[in-house]
C-alpha cells in the first residue's frame, strides 16, 4: 500500500475525460487499495477519483459511512460508472481534495440510480439519495473532467429549495 | 509585496463602476484579494482586499480619479491578509418576515447567544413599498451545535419571523 500523491487544481490532467477500464486485474486492485488509502489519509475525504492521483481512468471510490444518520453502502468502487436515474434536485455544499481552502454551493440530484463495475468486473446497481449522492455525483464529473468548480452556484441560490413533483 | 488594505467604496450604482476601480488599482501595480461587492437600494458597495507595496495615501491616490469622477466615497485600512484560512460553515439559517425594526438585532442577538459565529450576512428587502418583506440569509458556524440554535430560531419564530436551518454538511471528494 501507498500514499499517491494528489494533483492540485490547476493542473491540466484534472480537466480531462477518463478512458474505460478494461483489464479486471491484480494490478488494478493494488491502485484501489493505494487510491483507498489515499481518500482516507484526507481531511474528511468522503470520495475520490483515480484522475485526482493521475491515474486517468474512470475508477472511483466513495465510503461515507463515517457520517452519522445518513443512508450509505458503505465503501463502494465505481469502475466504468453510469448514473442511469436522476430525481430531484438540491443544494449542498462541496470541497475537493484537489483544492485546498475553498467549498461552495452546487446544485446535485437528490437521488441517482447507477451502474458501475466493481473490482472484479461485476457489474452491480446502486439506488443512493442525499449525502451519498452528492459525493457520487461528485466523483463521476471528475472522471468527465469536471470540478465542482464547474458548477458553483450564488450563495443565495438555496433560499428557496426546489423540489420536484412528479 | 505583503502590505494588504482594505479598500471600501461606496457610490450610487451604475455599470462598470468595480471595472474602473480594479483596472486603475492594476496599474497602479496593486494585487486584489478576497471582495464582496453587492448592490444595496440602489448603493454600489464594495470591499475589497488590495495587496499594495506603498502607503495607504499612495492607494488613494490611485484611485482619486475614479472615486471623483464616479462621484464614490472611499475608505481605507491597513489589515492582516490572513488567507488561505477559511472557517467552513456547517449551517444555513434562513429567516423571512413582514418587515420592521429590530428583526436583526434581535435576531442575530439571539443566535449569537447560542452560539453562532455568522461568516456570511445578506439580507434584501423584498415585497412591495407597502407591504415589505425582510429577507435574511446568514451562513455560520455552529460553536454550540445545531439543536442550539434551533431553540434559538424557535424563540425567533415564535415572535413571527418564519425560519429555516439546513445543516451544511460538506462533502470533500
Amino acid at each position: 500500500m501507498a500514499l499517491l500523491e494528489i494533483l492540485q487544481y490547476p493542473d491540466k490532467r484534472l480537466k480531462q475525460s477518463c478512458d474505460e477500464v478494461v483489464l479486471f486485474d491484480e494490478a488494478l486492485r493494488t491502485f484501489l487499495a493505494d487510491l483507498e488509502e489515499t481518500m482516507r489519509a484526507g481531511p474528511g475525504g468522503v470520495g475520490i477519483a483515480a484522475p485526482q492521483v493521475g491515474r486517468l481512468e474512470q475508477i472511483a471510490l466513495v465510503d461515507v459511512s463515517a457520517k452519522k444518520k445518513i443512508k450509505h453502502h458503505g465503501r463502494i468502487v465505481l469502475i466504468n460508472p453510469e448514473i442511469i436515474e436522476w430525481q430531484g434536485s438540491v443544494v449542498g455544499r462541496e470541497g475537493c481534495l484537489s483544492l485546498p481552502d475553498f467549498t461552495g454551493n452546487v446544485i446535485r440530484a437528490e437521488t441517482i440510480t447507477l451502474e458501475a463495475q466493481d473490482e472484479f468486473g461485476e457489474r452491480q446497481r446502486y439506488k443512493m439519495e442525499g449525502y451519498e449522492a452528492r459525493a457520487v455525483q461528485h466523483e463521476l464529473d471528475h472522471l468527465k473532467g469536471m470540478l465542482f468548480l464547474d458548477r458553483l452556484v450564488s450563495r443565495r441560490s438555496d433560499l428557496f429549495k426546489r423540489k420536484v413533483y412528479k | 509585496m505583503d502590505k494588504w488594505f482594505m479598500a471600501v467604496v461606496v457610490g450610487p450604482d451604475r455599470p462598470g463602476i468595480v471595472a474602473k476601480v480594479t483596472s486603475a488599482l492594476f496599474n497602479g501595480g496593486c494585487n486584489l484579494g478576497e471582495a464582496s461587492m453587492t448592490r444595496l437600494g440602489g448603493n454600489f458597495t464594495m470591499m475589497l482586499m488590495v495587496q499594495h507595496d506603498g502607503r495607504e495615501k499612495g492607494l488613494r491616490d490611485l484611485l482619486a480619479p475614479v472615486v471623483a469622477s464616479l462621484a464614490l466615497h472611499l475608505h481605507i485600512d491597513s489589515i492582516k491578509a490572513e488567507l488561505h484560512h477559511h472557517i467552513e460553515p456547517d449551517v444555513r439559517i434562513t429567516l423571512f418576515g413582514e418587515d420592521r425594526s429590530g428583526i436583526v438585532a434581535h435576531a442575530t442577538a439571539t443566535l449569537a447567544e447560542a452560539g453562532l459565529h455568522i461568516l456570511s450576512l445578506e439580507s434584501d428587502v423584498a415585497g412591495s413599498k407597502n407591504r415589505p418583506i425582510y429577507v435574511l440569509h446568514i451562513e455560520g458556524a455552529a460553536l454550540e451545535g445545531v439543536p442550539s440554535l434551533e431553540s434559538a430560531l424557535s424563540i425567533i419564530a415564535s415572535e413571527g419571523i418564519e425560519t429555516q436551518l439546513t445543516p451544511v454538511d460538506t462533502v470533500m471528494g
